[in-house]
C-alpha cells in the first residue's frame, strides 16, 4: 500500500514538474529581450570557445611600430593595444578566462551552497544553527571586500580569484536554499513521503530538492552578473590573470594609461564586461518573471 | 526600546569577534612565512628564530589570536612593514577620505534611487517604468571601475572640465577645487546604490499599492498625497535596511574606484598593503572597515525597531 502511494506522489511530481517546464521554457522564449541576451551571450561564449579557429590574429604577438592605433584600422578593425596586439583577437580570446571567472564561482556556490543550505533547511535544529550562524558571519563583511582580502592574502592568479570569488557567493545561496527548503519542509507531500516510510536522504533528493531547486537555480543566475563584474575587477587591481593573458579586467588595467592616446581603444574591454553583465542579468529576470507566473 | 537595543548589542559581541578571527586568519591563509616580507632574503637562521619570537610566531595560533585582539583593544594594530608607521596612523589617515567619498555618493545615489523607485512603482507599465527599469538595470550590471575610466576619458581627456586623479592639494576642504576632484568619483560610485535603491523600491511600492488598505484609504477619499505619505511610512523599515547595507558596501567597496581615481582612501591603502604584501597593514585595514560594516548594520537594525514597532516584539 505505501509503495503504491509513494509511487503516486512521484509520478504526479514529475508530471507536474515537465509541464511545468515547458511552459517556463515557452514563455521564455515569449520574451523578446531574454532572447536577444541569450543570442548575445552564446555568440560571445561561441567565440571564446572556438577562438584558436576563427582565424584571428595571434592575441599575442605584438609589434612595436603599429601601437595603439584607433578603430577601423585596415587590417585591425578594433584598433591595437598598448604593446601593438590586435584588440578583436584579444577580445575574444580574453572571454574564454573572463567567462570562466564569472561562470565558475557561481556553479561551484551554486552547488555547495544548495547542499548546504537543503541540509540546514530540512535538519534543522543544532545542525541549522550551526551552519547558519558561520553564514552570518559572511554577512558581516561587505562582500567585494572580503573576495579582495582573501585574492590578495593568497596572491595574484587565477584559481586564488575562483576560490575567493566561490567563498563570497557561498553564504547568499546558502541563505536562500535554507529558506526556500524551510518553507517546503512543512508541507503535506513531505509528510506524506514520510509517512510512506522514506529515508531524509530519500526526501531530500527527490521531494525536496526538485521543488527548490527552481528558485535556488534563478537566484544563482542573478549573480553570474556580480561575478563577471567582481572577478574582472580582482583582475583590474592585478589580482587575477598575469600578462600577457587575455582576459579582459586585466586588458582594462593594462590600458588604463592609454586612454590619453587612444581612449575608445582602452574602453573596449569594459564593453564586453558591461555587455555580458547585463545580458545575464536581463535573462535573469526574464527567468524569473517566467517562473514566477504559477497557475 | 532600551531593552531592544542591549539585546542587540549582546548579539553583536560574537560577530565582532567572529570578525576579528576572519581577519586574524587571512594573514595565516597567505602562502608562505609571514615573516618574508620583513626579513633580507640572506637572514641567518638564527635571526628568522629571534624575529619569530619578537612577532610572537613562535606562539599556538589561540595564543597568537588573543595577544592581537588585545592589542587590537588597546588601540594597536601592528607596524606597517613598508612604511614603518602605526597600522592604526595610516588607517585613520585614509578612513576620512574614504568616508567622504562614500557619503557624498551615497546621497547621490539614494535620492535618485529614491525618487525614480516611487516614479516607477507608482506609474508602473508606463513609460517612465520603463525608463527609471532601464536605468535601473544599467546600474547594477556597470563595472563601475569601467565607468569610472569612461567619464575621466569624457569629462578630463576630451572635455578637459574635470581633474581626473587624486583628492586635490594639501589636506581636504570643502573648496571648489577640492569639490571638483571629488565629482567624478563620486558620480562613478553613485551608479551602483542607485540602481539597486531603485529596483527595491520599485517592487516595494507597487507591492504595497496593491494592498488592501490602500483600497481602504483611498475608499475613504483620502486625497493622493496623504495615501503617499502611508505608502512610504510602510516602506520605510525595508528602505532603510537596503540604504544602510548600500552605504555600507561604498565604504568596504570602495577599493576599486579609489583605484581608478588614485583617491587617497582605505581602498588605495588596501590596493598598496597587497602588493607591497605587507599583511599588518592589509589585516587592520580590512578589520576597520568591517567593523565600520557591523556597526552600521546595528545602527540600521536599532532604527529599524525605532520606526517600526512590531520588529521590538518578534
Amino acid at each position: 500500500m505505501s509503495a503504491i502511494a509513494d509511487d503516486i506522489v512521484r509520478v504526479a511530481v514529475v508530471e507536474k514538474a515537465r509541464g511545468y517546464w515547458t511552459d517556463v521554457g515557452r514563455r521564455l522564449v515569449g520574451d523578446p529581450v531574454s532572447v536577444v541576451c541569450a543570442g548575445v551571450l552564446l555568440l560571445i561564449m561561441a567565440g571564446a570557445i572556438f577562438a584558436p579557429y576563427l582565424g584571428l590574429a595571434d592575441p599575442y604577438q605584438g609589434s612595436m611600430i603599429r601601437r595603439l592605433r584607433p578603430l577601423g584600422t585596415a587590417g585591425y578593425p578594433l584598433g591595437t593595444d598598448e604593446l601593438g596586439r590586435d584588440m578583436l583577437s584579444r577580445l575574444v580570446h580574453g572571454g574564454r578566462l573572463s567567462l570562466l571567472i564569472g561562470l565558475v564561482p557561481v556553479g561551484l556556490a551554486f552547488v555547495i551552497g544548495t547542499t548546504l543550505g537543503i541540509i540546514a533547511g530540512y535538519v534543522g535544529g543544532l545542525l541549522n544553527q550551526a551552519i547558519m550562524r558561520v553564514v552570518d558571519v559572511f554577512y558581516a563583511f561587505p562582500a567585494v571586500l572580503l573576495a579582495i582580502a582573501i585574492s590578495g592574502a593568497l596572491g595574484a592568479g587565477i584559481v586564488n580569484s575562483v576560490l575567493s570569488l566561490t567563498i563570497i557567493f557561498i553564504p547568499p545561496v546558502v541563505r536562500v536554499a535554507e529558506s526556500v527548503t524551510t518553507s517546503v519542509r512543512g508541507l503535506d507531500f513531505v509528510d506524506a513521503a514520510r509517512a510512506s516510510g522514506a529515508g531524509p536522504l530519500t526526501i531530500m533528493r527527490v521531494h525536496v530538492l526538485g521543488n527548490v531547486l527552481g528558485p535556488i537555480f534563478v537566484y544563482a543566475t542573478s549573480l553570474i552578473s556580480v561575478c563577471m563584474i567582481f572577478g574582472a575587477g580582482l583582475s583590474f587591481l592585478g589580482l587575477g590573470t598575469k600578462p600577457p593573458e587575455p582576459e579582459w579586467g586585466l586588458m582594462l588595467n593594462t590600458l588604463r594609461t592609454a586612454i590619453y592616446v587612444n581612449p575608445w581603444v582602452a574602453a573596449l574591454p569594459g564593453v564586453m564586461i558591461f555587455t555580458v553583465s547585463i545580458c545575464f542579468n536581463l535573462l535573469s529576470d526574464g527567468m524569473r518573471s517566467a517562473m514566477d507566473v504559477r497557475d | 526600546m532600551l531593552a531592544y537595543v542591549a539585546k542587540r548589542l549582546v548579539l553583536v559581541a560574537p560577530v565582532v569577534l567572529a570578525v576579528a578571527l576572519v581577519c586574524f586568519l587571512l594573514v595565516h591563509i597567505a602562502p608562505g612565512d609571514p615573516l618574508v616580507s620583513v626579513l633580507p632574503p640572506d637572514a641567518s637562521a638564527e635571526l628568522a628564530e629571534q624575529m619569530r619570537r619578537a612577532y610572537g610566531f613562535d606562539r599556538p595560533l589561540p595564543v597568537q589570536f588573543a595577544m592581537w585582539v588585545w592589542n587590537a583593544l588597546h588601540g594597536n594594530l601592528g607596524t606597517s612593514i613598508a612604511t614603518g608607521r602605526s597600522v592604526v596612523e595610516e588607517v585613520s589617515r585614509a578612513v576620512g577620505n574614504t568616508l567622504r567619498l562614500a557619503c557624498v555618493a551615497a546621497f547621490l545615489g539614494f535620492v535618485f534611487g529614491l525618487l525614480f523607485g516611487f516614479l516607477a512603482g507608482y506609474f508602473r507599465g508606463g513609460v517612465i517604468d520603463r525608463l527609471v527599469t532601464t536605468i535601473a538595470i544599467t546600474g547594477v550590471s556597470m563595472p563601475h571601475y569601467w565607468l569610472g575610466m569612461v567619464l575621466v576619458i569624457i569629462f578630463s581627456v576630451q572635455l578637459g572640465w574635470l581633474p581626473a586623479v587624486g583628492a586635490g592639494p594639501g589636506g581636504w576642504a570643502w573648496d571648489w577645487e577640492h569639490v571638483t576632484h571629488m565629482i567624478l568619483p563620486a558620480v562613478t560610485m553613485s551608479v551602483i546604490p542607485m540602481g539597486l535603491v531603485t529596483r527595491t523600491v520599485r517592487a516595494l511600492v507597487g507591492d504595497l499599492l496593491s494592498q488592501e488598505f490602500v483600497l481602504a484609504l483611498r475608499a475613504k477619499g483620502l486625497s493622493k498625497v496623504r495615501i503617499f505619505v502611508h505608502v512610504a511610512k510602510n516602506a520605510a523599515p525595508t528602505i532603510l535596511a537596503v540604504l544602510g547595507l548600500q552605504l555600507g558596501y561604498l565604504f568596504g567597496g570602495s577599493i576599486l574606484i579609489e583605484t581608478v581615481f588614485s583617491w587617497p582612501g582605505t581602498g588605495f591603502l588596501l590596493n598598496s598593503a597587497i602588493f607591497q604584501r605587507d599583511l599588518p597593514l592589509l589585516q587592520g585595514t580590512i578589520l576597520v572597515l568591517a567593523l565600520f560594516f557591523v556597526l552600521l548594520n546595528l545602527v540600521v537594525d536599532i532604527l529599524q525597531a525605532a520606526i517600526d514597532p512590531r520588529i521590538k516584539r518578534s
